[in-house]
C-alpha cells in the first residue's frame, strides 16, 4: 500500500498488536447533571507518543484531560496509565503533571520557585533542586529570568516558564490544555516546532488538548477528533485528512466539497455514482458498496483541476460551471465555481509562478476535473 | 478628558468636602483649646493631651477596645475567610443561595438588634458579660464584612492555580497554604483592617454586651459626654482619628505602590523580545 502523506518518522506502535498502550481510557462516560460531556469513549495512547484530542469546544476534550489529571472522576467507565488504575487517586498523587491553558502561574513566586514548586512538594533535597531548576531554565532557554516574577514576563516567556514547571518533575505523561492558545500566530508556529524537539529530547509521553487543526496537525503523532463526547476517528493527521472515515471528519479538518449520490456500478473497488448535481462519477472505494447504495464522494480542494476546456483524458470526472469567487491568499488562489444544479465547487490553486498560465475572472464559464482517487468514498 | 475646573464643580467640591469634614475638623481644633468651655477658644494648649493620659478611666477602656479590636478581628478574619472560600469554591449545593444571603444579612440588620439578640443568648446561655462577650458580638459583627471583601477578590481568582499546585503535588492544605493564602493575602489584610475599626469605634453593640470591667472607648466618650463634653473627649477622638486615618492611609499606600509596581514591570516585559 502506497503511504498517505508525507512519513515523519518509523514510530507506530499502534500498528503494533503487541504494543500495550500507556495510557487507556476505558468505557469512559462523565455527566455533568443531565449534560454527558463524555460519552462512553475507549482511546489509548502509547508511550513517547505525541498524541492529539482535536474538536470544537464543548466536545469533551478538555474534560478527558481533566479526569485523567485526577480533577475530575469519570461517571463510570475506568482510566489505566502504565497498567495502573486511575481511579481514587487525587490529582498530587499521579504521575501526571498538566500546562494549563492560563499558564496558572503562580504570581507571588519568582520563575525559580515556580519551577521549584513541584520539586519541594516531593521533598527533594535542595541542592538537587537547584541543579534541576537551572537545568529546565536551560531547557527552556530562560536562564536570565530565573528571579523574575511571572508579571514581569511576556507572554511567550510566560508560556515557557509554564512548561519548564510541568516538566520539572518529568511526569510520565505531559498533559497541555491549549498550549499555545495565548500565543499569537508567528510565536505559535515557532513553539509548536519547539514543542515537538522537546518530545523527543526528553520521550515523555504528550497528551494535547487543542480545537486549532493545524497545531494538532503539525505536532501530533495521532490525533484523535471528537465530536459530543465521542472519538469519531483515531488516525495519524495524513490519514485524517487524506482518508476521513465519514463526513463529519472530513467536513471538520480542512475544507471539502461533498458529492452526494447512488452508487449505479461497483466492480471490486472501481465505482460509479450517479451524482445528484448532473453529472457521473467515477471513484475508487476503500470499502465495500453494493449498487443503490447513497454514498458521499469527499474531495479536498487542491485535488480538483480547473481548466477553459473539458479535458482531453474521458476517464476523469468532468463537470462545467461558472467562476462564483475569487480569493487570491498569496501562496495559492481559492476558486468557487457553481455548477449547473447550484452547487458552489472549492478549488485551491498553488500559485506555484509569479503569473498566471491560465488567469481565470469572475463569472467566467471553467470546467472543474478530478481522476477517480483524487477523492474518497464515504458511506457515513 | 476635560481638566478644567467650572466655577460650579469647585462650589460642589467645597460643599460637599466642608459637609464631610467641617464637624471633625472643628472638634480637632477645639481639642487644642486652653479654655475649659467647649465653645469658646482661649489659646492655644495641648494640656488636655497631657491630663488625658493621666486619666485613668480613659486610658483604660482605650485599651479593653483595643484588645478587643486586636482579637475579634483576627477571629472574624479567620471565619469570614473561610465562609468566603466555601461559598466561592462549592457553587453548587442545595441552599447556597439561602446561605451566602445569611452569610451578609448581619450587614444590613439594625445593630440595635444584633446586640439585643446577642445580648438575650448570652443571658439565656449564663455567660457573664464581660471582655469575651464584647469580643465575640464583635466577631459576630465584623465577620460579614471579611466575607464580603474576600469573596470579591476570589471571584477573580484563577481556581486553574490550585489545580496547578495540587497538580505538581502539593496537598489540599499545601495548596491553601502556599498558593490560595498568599495570592489573595492583600484582601484578607484589608478585611482585617476593616473589621479592626468597625471594632474599634462600635457603639451599639459593645453597649449591649458589655459588662463590668469591660467598658469600651466609644462607650467611655458617650457615657462622658451625656456629663457634659470636655475638652479631654475633644483630645481622645482626635487621637482616634489620627490612628485610623493614619492606618487608611497606609494602607493606601501600600496597594499603590504595588499597583504602581506592577504596571511598571509588565511595561518592562513588554519592551523585551
Amino acid at each position: 500500500m502506497k503511504s498517505l502523506g508525507n512519513i515523519r518518522r518509523s514510530f507506530a506502535p499502534w500498528n503494533d498488536p503487541s504494543a500495550k498502550p500507556y495510557i487507556a481510557f476505558e468505557n469512559i462516560t462523565k455527566a455533568f447533571g443531565s449534560f454527558i460531556a463524555v460519552n462512553d469513549l475507549t482511546l489509548h495512547v502509547f508511550q513517547r507518543e505525541f498524541f492529539a484530542l482535536l474538536g470544537a469546544s464543548g466536545c469533551g476534550k478538555s474534560t478527558l484531560l481533566r479526569m485523567l489529571a485526577g480533577f475530575e472522576q469519570p461517571t463510570s467507565g475506568r482510566i489505566l496509565l502504565d497498567g495502573q488504575e486511575m481511579s481514587g487517586i487525587p490529582p498530587y498523587r499521579r504521575p501526571v503533571n498538566m500546562m494549563f491553558q492560563s499558564y496558572a502561574l503562580f504570581p507571588h513566586m519568582t520563575v525559580e520557585k515556580n519551577i521549584a514548586f513541584g520539586l519541594k512538594q516531593d521533598g527533594m533535597a535542595k541542592s538537587e533542586i537547584e541543579d534541576r531548576v537551572a537545568q529546565m531554565l536551560k531547557l527552556v532557554k530562560l536562564e536570565q529570568f530565573g528571579k523574575r516574577k511571572p508579571h514581569q514576563l511576556s507572554g511567550g516567556q510566560r508560556q515557557r516558564v509554564a512548561l519548564a514547571r510541568s516538566i520539572a518533575k518529568r511526569p510520565k505523561v505531559l498533559l497541555l490544555d491549549e498550549p499555545l492558545g495565548a500565543l499569537d500566530k508567528k510565536l505559535r508556529e515557532e513553539t509548536q516546532f519547539e514543542l515537538m524537539d522537546l518530545q523527543q529530547e526528553l520521550g515523555l509521553t504528550f497528551m494535547v488538548v487543542t480545537h486549532d487543526q493545524e497545531e494538532a496537525m503539525t505536532m501530533a503523532d495521532r490525533i484523535a477528533i471528537m465530536d459530543r463526547g465521542q472519538v469519531k476517528q483515531v488516525a495519524t493527521p495524513a490519514e485524517v485528512y487524506e482518508a476521513p472515515n465519514s463526513r463529519f471528519v472530513a467536513d471538520f479538518i480542512g475544507s471539502v466539497t461533498l458529492f452526494e449520490g447512488k452508487v449505479e456500478k461497483a466492480e471490486g473497488n472501481r465505482i460509479e455514482i450517479a451524482g445528484t448535481d448532473g453529472f457521473p462519477i467515477r471513484a475508487e472505494s476503500a470499502v465495500a458498496v453494493t449498487p443503490g447504495a447513497t454514498v458521499h464522494y469527499a474531495i479536498r480542494p487542491e485535488k480538483i483541476r480547473l481548466t477553459k476546456a473539458r479535458p482531453a483524458d474521458p476517464s476523469v470526472n468532468a463537470a462545467e460551471g461558472e467562476i462564483w469567487d475569487i480569493a487570491y491568499l498569496g501562496d495559492m488562489t481559492v476558486f468557487h465555481v457553481r455548477l449547473a444544479s447550484g452547487k458552489v465547487i472549492k478549488i485551491s490553486q498553488m500559485n506555484a509562478t509569479r503569473e498566471a498560465e491560465e488567469p481565470f475572472g469572475w463569472d467566467e464559464q471553467a470546467w472543474v476535473s478530478f481522476p477517480a482517487n483524487a477523492g474518497i468514498v464515504l458511506t457515513s | 478628558m476635560n481638566t478644567t475646573w467650572s466655577r460650579f464643580n469647585i462650589l460642589s467640591v467645597v460643599v460637599g468636602f466642608s459637609f464631610l469634614y467641617l464637624p471633625i475638623l472643628i472638634l480637632i481644633i477645639f481639642s487644642f483649646n486652653a479654655s475649659k468651655l467647649v465653645t469658646v477658644w482661649g489659646g492655644f494648649s495641648t494640656k488636655w493631651y497631657v491630663s488625658l493620659f493621666s486619666n485613668q478611666g480613659i486610658m483604660d477602656a482605650a485599651w479593653v477596645t483595643i484588645r478587643v479590636a486586636l482579637l475579634s478581628a483576627s477571629i472574624a478574619t479567620v471565619l469570614g475567610t473561610l465562609a468566603a472560600l466555601a461559598l466561592n469554591r462549592y457553587t453548587r449545593f442545595n441552599g447556597r443561595m439561602l446561605f451566602s444571603g445569611m452569610v451578609y444579612a448581619p450587614l444590613v440588620m439594625p445593630e440595635v438588634i444584633t446586640g439585643l439578640s446577642l445580648l438575650l443568648l448570652f443571658v439565656a446561655i449564663g455567660f457573664d458579660r464581660g471582655f469575651w462577650t464584647v469580643t465575640l458580638a464583635h466577631v459576630t459583627l465584623t465577620m460579614c464584612f471579611v466575607a464580603v471583601v474576600v469573596q470579591s477578590r476570589l471571584v477573580t481568582y484563577d481556581r486553574s492555580l490550585d489545580e496547578a499546585a495540587m497538580d505538581l503535588g502539593a496537598t489540599p492544605v499545601g495548596t491553601f497554604f502556599q498558593v490560595t493564602l498568599p495570592v489573595i493575602l492583600p484582601a484578607v489584610v484589608s478585611g482585617w483592617m476593616l473589621a479592626f475599626t468597625l471594632s474599634l469605634d462600635d457603639l451599639v453593640i459593645a453597649s449591649f454586651t458589655s459588662g463590668p470591667g469591660a467598658t469600651t472607648l466609644p462607650m467611655k466618650i458617650y457615657s462622658q459626654v451625656r456629663l457634659g463634653v470636655t475638652p479631654e473627649i475633644n483630645a481622645v477622638s482626635t487621637i482616634m482619628i489620627a490612628f485610623i486615618a493614619t492606618g487608611v492611609v497606609i494602607a493606601s499606600i501600600i496597594t499603590k505602590r504595588q499597583e504602581v509596581q506592577r504596571k511598571r514591570d509588565e511595561r518592562m516585559a513588554m519592551a523585551q523580545p
